[in-house]
């Protein structure tokens, strides 16, 4: 087995509706929409028109830099809508499928080495799956990466048992790991809990095992531990799933956007795992799962990095899991600064959570239960930011639009998602994540 | 609950934009963010979920902490009065108690009185909600003060400490001083014979309302620390002074009740264990240093170490002025140097000066000054490190 790699910061929250190890597979939908925004960094133009006949594999979309990388139909049909928003931003690109998912087909075997590697990638829309770090956006084909890095664990609260998704699975998985590997090294990263042979064992790449509390599933986490970003350089990131898409592709010759999806949450009654495609629309996950009285919160993805959307919206593109919490903007809790509020969560002593048991579930809802304040607490983020980064120190320097302390304090090594968990904890309730967003966004707008 | 709820909500449109109360929103604002935990649910992209904690409970929690100190602060000026008078016999435990709290309630009020006007009115200006951080100053600042302070006095040296502490540098969490310590340097410096002066200033001599005692004009009392520096023993008996039953600042002179707060804050996370253990550690060390190198004729030197910790504003100053996160060093290997430095400066003040019979006050300010270069030399070893790393 591989190096153990011990984290002791971090925070694990258990909250109440986990998905039980058994998979549904939802009514047929004919409604999927390719979002543009879930392929961060990237320009879309839109290469088809409404009513266009579309293969699964067709693109829909290319970015309007790299005219190479496609983002192709997960289904076949037609298309049915264009949806644009302010200044004729493209929100969506809706294709009404036809039922037959005829596909496009694609030849593995012209891939050779890394270049052709990635034009095959590209060709097949898989390739816009891929991020990159520095400033966490879809990666750019002409960069050659030192690494990539694929996380096989998520371990934010509610998140997806990839190793349950795996099952059945192992081979597609290898051949998409032998694939990347053509590109550059590849670093698995892979949970102490996790035994799967697919994963502990797995060939050409480099497997790294990680045991800690959240967010060490986060392949930022895991980059700073194993080989850290320098200035200069880009690494490649994937979602373990995503690589089970590509060794489809290697398999069959054809696209196959199928996830096994958590549908979780405590106003999910039956939460357990779903047969989704990339795109879907979320109505037929939930059906007849969710009390439609009551005020939630959809979100695409986890509770910690995820999407808010609309009960009649669609699947992010990255989404490894569809969580319903209350919304709570319904609830008005009475005198919160002395108040016992024995249900709360905390992990301040000042609430009473640290007596119950840990395997107690709390429900959470929406609120940020306090006013946005001036950071006040010192180390409240350093405790649950398992990097060698002060944490609190490079959100300040963002704050002040401080380039150059932003690059002295590793600003090219992080993703809003490594600053989920200290944005749950933090008591000054700062929006941590959309800060960095920003921030990454202004560095690579003056490094362009 | 409701029924309030429907109040607020009712009022609520007055004090918004266009609405005849606007310049009182912070205040309705802050009042019903008191009442009521705000329900603003987060953004759409981002963290979903949070900690129930927030600043107003960190802060109200720290109030809590002060309470013990307080309370015994209010009977103790209550007991130095009798005791002065004479009359301690014939005392009752409540009767000086409500005496000590007739004393120190006007301080109290002018402290919040001027404090949180001086918050309200730049939270309206600014178009911010009121910040908590004032709720902590105003409790400990008539705390750190003489009993005999006139009130005229604490007001200007509040709305200065407010004004140009805080609220120049940007409010609650920007600040690089302590505010209430600003406050009493402000006075210490400003008005120096209603701080320590002739040693009247430390014990209440006339009845108020009736209750307590009148004491003579002539009667003097110095603190512990004021009579070492006139060059004579200390009086009072180690006990008494872990007890707190010696003249001294409103809220310091009792180990016990800052012990039972210190213990709130430790056990909750409030205040960093790192930095409260460091003051002590560099405050024994600095006085075992000084007893075995200096002469006997300085007598501060050669009290034994454990009683410069309980002595004058150390063990108030270590739990509840130099663990102010703002103002304190902000990297975990940072707390222990700051701490340290706090102990070594006041038991140094002390022993060294003679001016100024107690340290801790110029110790924590002149750290809060250092603070930022503590942080500064540790944050750049991370910096270095990264930079090494870098091939280009």
């Amino acid at each position: 087995m591989a190096n153990v790699i011990k984290l002791r910061k971090g925070l694990d929250v258990n909250l109440k509706g986990h998905a039980n190890l058994e998979t549904f597979q939802p009514e047929v939908t004919d409604t999927y929409a390719l979002v543009p925004d879930d392929f961060y960094g990237m320009k879309p133009k839109v290469v088809v028109k409404e009513g266009d006949a579309v293969k699964a594999g067709e693109a829909l979309f290319v970015d309007k830099q790299h005219p190479e990388v496609k983002f192709v139909s997960p289904v076949s049909g037609t298309v049915a809508m264009v949806e644009r928003g302010d200044r004729r931003k493209v929100l969506s690109v809706r294709v009404k499928a036809d039922g037959k998912q005829t596909c496009v087909t694609f030849d593995a075997k012209q891939v050779k080495d890394a270049k052709t590697a990635v034009a095959f990638l590209c060709e097949s829309g898989l390739f816009g799956f891929f991020r990159q770090r520095p400033y966490d956006v879809v990666a750019n084909p002409e960069d050659a990466p030192k690494a990539i890095f694929v996380s096989a664990f998520n371990s934010m609260p509610l998140a997806q048992d990839f190793e349950y998704v795996l099952k059945g699975q192992e081979a597609e998985f290898q051949a998409g790991l032998s694939l990347l590997a053509k590109i550059a090294k590849v670093n698995l990263g892979v949970s102490k809990k996790q035994t799967s042979k697919a994963l502990t064992e797995a060939k050409d790449v480099n497997v790294n095992v990680f045991d800690g509390p959240a967010p060490a599933g986060n392949v930022g986490v895991q980059i700073n531990h194993i080989d850290p970003i320098n200035k200069g350089e880009v690494v490649w990131t994937l979602g373990a799933e995503e690589v089970i898409f590509i060794g489809r592709l290697v398999q069959n010759g054809k696209v196959d956007f199928t996830r096994t999806i958590a549908v979780a949450g405590s106003e999910i009654k039956e939460p357990k795992y779903a047969k989704a495609i990339v795109g879907q629309a979320v109505a037929p996950l939930l059906k007849g799962q969710t009390d439609a009285s009551k005020s939630l919160r959809i979100i695409s993805g986890n509770p910690m990095v995820g999407t808010k959307i609309a009960a009649d919206g669609f699947l992010g593109a990255h989404a490894t899991e569809l969580t319903v919490i209350p919304e709570g903007d319904d609830v008005w809790e009475m005198l919160g600064w002395i108040a016992p509020r024995f249900k709360e969560f905390s992990t301040s002593r000042s609430y009473f959570s640290w007596l119950r048991p840990k395997k107690t579930e709390y429900t959470f809802d929406a609120r940020i239960k306090g006013g946005e304040r001036h950071i006040i607490m010192s180390g409240e983020y350093d405790k649950v930011f398992p990097m060698d980064i002060y944490a609190g120190y490079l959100i300040k320097a963002i704050i002040s639009g401080d380039i150059d302390r932003q690059e002295a304090l590793g600003i090219y090594e992080v993703a809003p998602e490594d600053f989920a968990i200290a944005e749950f904890v933090d008591s000054s309730k700062l929006e941590l994540q959309r800060i960095v967003r920003e921030g990454l966004d202004i560095l690579r707008k003056e490094n362009a | 609950m409701n029924a309030l709820r429907k109040y607020f909500d009712k009022i609520k449109p007055n004090f918004e934009e266009g609405g005849k109360l606007h310049a009182f929103r912070s205040l309705y604002d802050g009042f019903d963010t008191f009442a009521f935990v705000p329900n603003t649910t987060a953004g759409r992209i981002g963290t979903h979920i949070h900690d129930a904690i927030d600043s107003k409970r960190i802060m109200s929690l720290v109030v809590i902490a002060l309470m013990p100190a307080l309370l015994f602060g209010m009977y103790n000026v209550g007991y130095q009065n009798a005791l002065a008078a004479g009359q301690l016999e014939n005392a009752t435990f409540w009767g000086m108690f409500f005496y000590g709290f007739l004393a120190v309630l006007p301080k109290l009020i002018v402290s919040y009185v001027v404090g949180l006007g001086i918050e309200f009115t730049v939270a309206q200006w600014k178009g911010e909600e009121i910040h908590e951080g004032f709720l902590v100053s105003g409790i400990i600042i008539p705390m750190i003060v003489p009993v005999n302070t006139p009130l005229w006095i604490l007001a200007i040296a509040v709305a200065f400490a407010v004004i140009f502490a805080k609220e120049i540098f940007g409010g609650t969490g920007m600040n690089i001083f302590n505010v209430a310590l600003i406050t009493r340097a402000f006075l210490f410096f400003s008005y120096p014979t209603s701080m320590t002066g002739d040693d009247t200033v430390w014990i209440s001599q006339d009845t108020i309302l009736g209750l307590g005692y009148a004491v003579p004009d002539t009667f003097t009392a110095a603190t512990p620390l004021g009579e070492l520096a006139a060059g004579a023993g200390v009086s009072s008996c180690i006990c008494s002074q872990i007890y707190g039953f010696i003249p001294g600042s409103i809220g310091e002179t009792s180990v016990i009740a800052i012990a039972l707060g210190a213990l709130l804050l430790l056990f909750t996370g409030v205040a960093s264990w790192k930095t409260m253990l460091s003051v002590f550690v560099g405050g024994a060390l600095t006085a075992m240093l000084f007893d075995s190198t200096l002469a006997p004729e300085n007598l501060a030197a050669h009290i034994p170490w454990y009683q410069h910790l309980v002595l004058g504003g150390f063990c108030f100053g270590a739990v509840f002025m130099a663990t102010d996160p703002v103002t304190s060093a902000r990297t975990e290997g940072g707390k222990w140097i700051y701490g340290f430095l706090i102990g070594f400066v006041a038991i140094t003040v002390r022993v060294l000066n003679p001016g100024y019979p107690e340290g801790m006050m110029l110790a924590i300010l002149l750290m809060n000054a250092f603070a930022p270069l503590i942080d500064y030399c540790f944050v750049s070893r991370n910096i270095s490190r990264r930079a090494k790393r870098a091939k280009i």
